[in-house]
């Protein structure tokens, strides 16, 4: 990725030193300049992305600098900083070709995404090149790991659909990685420079569900002191990820249907109508056509996220996968781990292939990261995984539905660690409140 | 190596000790608390209401000599440097020190209501921000990645709480 160049002209030190290192953090190659003529000393020799230039400076100001700067590099994006009472210079500067300005003091975020959008539009044109030649080559997140056919069916799917703008609806047990496909959707698709926003569906109490989706204004509440940025309006531009979306309650499922629909929206306690552009992928390990036919879940709302379906085998079906994956925790838990623990032996792998993973991809993710944990000798043992020398487990049934599948893996969890429900709750990868629901939806108690 | 966590200003005692049980716990560096006798009334803006940030490193540099390792300064003050309206917090990059301010990871800051569980993940997640700058780390484009940059507490919470594998390869 190409390394911008941006020089900073100011002639207060500190203001220079912070800018420098605000935009060295940020990765770009900053070099600072005092006045004017060291400015132009160094245009003379380099050549700069972006200029940020004090609008006040002894000597040259930054309007003259401005158009000295254009002379000799008409394509530099400058952008003014100046103090509140010379905002009039400051339009005066637009007019001569800045890009923007901002007042000091500025904030943070705005500053940001200044110098990105106005560095976005400089390289749009290579990007949009670069795009082209490299629409063949994917980009899959590092733990969507799998070699066996059903997993090869997915990444072909997950190619297919990503470059479009086509909401997916991801399906799958607990564990079998539907975030991790969201990702990878998002991250080749054109949205990829803007963040992918996961919203938890299950763990949202309804209370505080309108201010976490939409956001809130300052005031529009008791000690809701500041402005504040709901999810859809940080998914602007980027993906929004719907998970365990059977969960949501009615009153929910129409504003979220509203809101996928018009793709606008207000914050709590504003009257201002915010446009957001997003895509959106959901994602549900439970039946939604039962739960449609049953009126639990809303058939509109329904078929507007059934557009494109993405079913994510588990685990037990592709065991050909065991093996990569486990190498695969295996090398990410000693490098985070600093262990030098090499392979897994041959007994320990065969266990592994032959375990019936009810908690799928993160379960075995668990197991491995434990045995690296406990582990002490060049092999991971079968001693060292969680099961000890347990009779290998198998799926009792090959009828037993999805939910039975769900059921019965969140009753051995809790029995497995005593009812301790935040410990339960870890292992399976839900937060508590998730965990709650599902106790109840089983009618699951502690005997 | 060494981190040395230096509150300044600093009054949750329960937050503390959390931040240094998790550190001790989940990374491999030997973790201690330090006492630093920053003075941080010279950095008061009466107009901005606000603590100088550098001010603090600048201090920290001189008082510091001794300690071999990362020297980390906690503290619940809210700081600015004179361009930007506020700071969560500020590091040398490839260098020793760095300064984390919880004053705006506070959830009461934003809706009123307290979060404790939020604020020591907001805590954690500027910590390790800030040492990866001192080790050498520059933003990264992963949203995963507890370097993604943050200028607002939205984006503090979206992003990944720990290194993304690429930005952990650099960090060893």
């Amino acid at each position: 990725m190409k390394k911008f160049k941006i020089l900073v002209v100011d002639d207060e030190r500190i203001v220079r030193e912070s800018l420098f290192h605000w935009f060295e953090e940020e990765g770009y190659d900053v070099e600072t300049a005092e006045d004017a003529l060291i400015a132009l000393k160094k245009f003379d020799v380099g050549k700069y992305d972006l200029a940020l230039l004090d609008m006040k400076m002894p000597g040259m100001s930054g309007l003259e600098l401005l158009a000295k700067i254009k002379e000799i590099d008409s394509d530099c994006i400058v952008i003014l900083i100046t103090a509140f009472a010379s905002v009039p210079s400051a339009i005066q500067a637009l007019k001569q070709g800045a890009y923007d300005y901002v007042t000091k003091p500025v904030d943070p975020d705005e500053l940001n995404h200044l110098v990105k959008n106005a560095l976005d539009q400089k390289v749009l044109k290579e990007e949009n090149y670069r795009l082209k030649s490299s629409y063949d080559e994917m980009i899959i997140p590092d733990n969507l790991v799998g070699e066996s056919e059903e997993m090869k069916k997915i990444f072909e799917l997950i190619s297919t659909v990503a470059p479009t703008d086509t909401t997916v609806m991801i399906r799958g047990e607990s564990g079998t990685g539907k975030e991790l496909v969201a990702k990878a959707i998002h991250l080749n698709s054109k949205r990829k420079y803007f963040p992918i926003v996961t919203v938890n569906c299950g763990a949202l109490a309804e209370t505080l569900l309108e201010s976490e989706l939409f956001g809130h204004e300052k005031g529009s509440f008791t000690g809701a002191h500041h402005r504040r940025k709901g999810k859809f309006e940080m998914a602007n531009g980027g993906t929004i990820f719907l998970d365990e979306i059977g969960s949501i309650s009615t009153k929910m499922q129409i504003e979220l249907l509203r809101v996928i629909e018009t793709k606008k929206f207000n914050r709590v306690g504003g009257n201002d109508v915010i446009s957001s552009d997003f895509r959106v992928i959901a994602a549900t390990n439970e039946r939604l056509e039962d739960m449609v036919k049953e009126g639990k879940f809303r058939e509109d709302l329904f078929y507007r996220l059934n557009v494109f379906t993405l079913v994510i085998p588990p685990l037990r079906e592709r065991k050909k996968d065991i093996p990569v994956l486990a190498n695969y925790f295996l090398n990410k838990f000693c490098t985070a781990m600093n262990k030098g623990i090499k392979g897994i032996s041959e007994e320990a792998m065969n266990f592994l292939s032959e375990y019936s993973w009810y908690g799928n991809v993160r379960e075995l993710e668990n197991a491995i990261e434990r045995a690296v944990v406990v582990g002490k000798g060049s092999q991971i043992q079968i001693s060292d995984l969680p099961f000890g020398n347990t009779p290998t487990e198998t799926v009792k049934s090959q009828n037993l539905s999805l939910s039975d599948i769900e059921r019965e893996y969140i009753e051995k969890t809790l029995l497995k660690n005593d009812w301790n429900i935040s410990r339960s709750a870890e292992i399976l990868g839900i937060d508590r409140v998730t965990l709650y629901n599902k106790i109840g939806k089983y009618g699951l108690k502690k005997s | 190596m060494k981190i040395y966590i230096a509150p300044v200003k600093f009054s949750n005692k329960t937050l503390l000790n959390d931040v240094l049980l998790h550190l001790k716990q989940k990374s491999e560096y030997h973790t201690e608390e330090i006492f630093l006798d920053i003075k941080i009334s010279g950095l008061y803006s009466h107009e901005r209401k606000q603590y100088y940030s550098t001010g603090f490193i600048e201090q920290a540099i001189k008082l510091t000599e001794k300690y071999e390792g990362k020297v980390l300064i906690l503290t619940e003050v809210d700081l600015y440097v004179p361009v930007l309206t506020f700071l969560f917090g500020e590091a040398q990059l490839g260098g020793k020190h760095s300064l984390v301010s919880v004053c705006r990871l506070h959830e009461e800051f934003y809706s009123g209501q307290g979060n404790y569980n939020m604020l020591l993940e907001r805590t954690l997640k500027e910590i390790y921000h800030e040492l990866g700058h001192n080790f050498g780390l520059r933003h990264c484009n992963d949203w995963d990645c507890v370097m993604h940059s943050s200028n607002g507490i939205e984006e503090v919470d979206i992003k990944g709480n720990y290194f993304c594998n690429s930005c952990l390869k650099n960090l060893i």
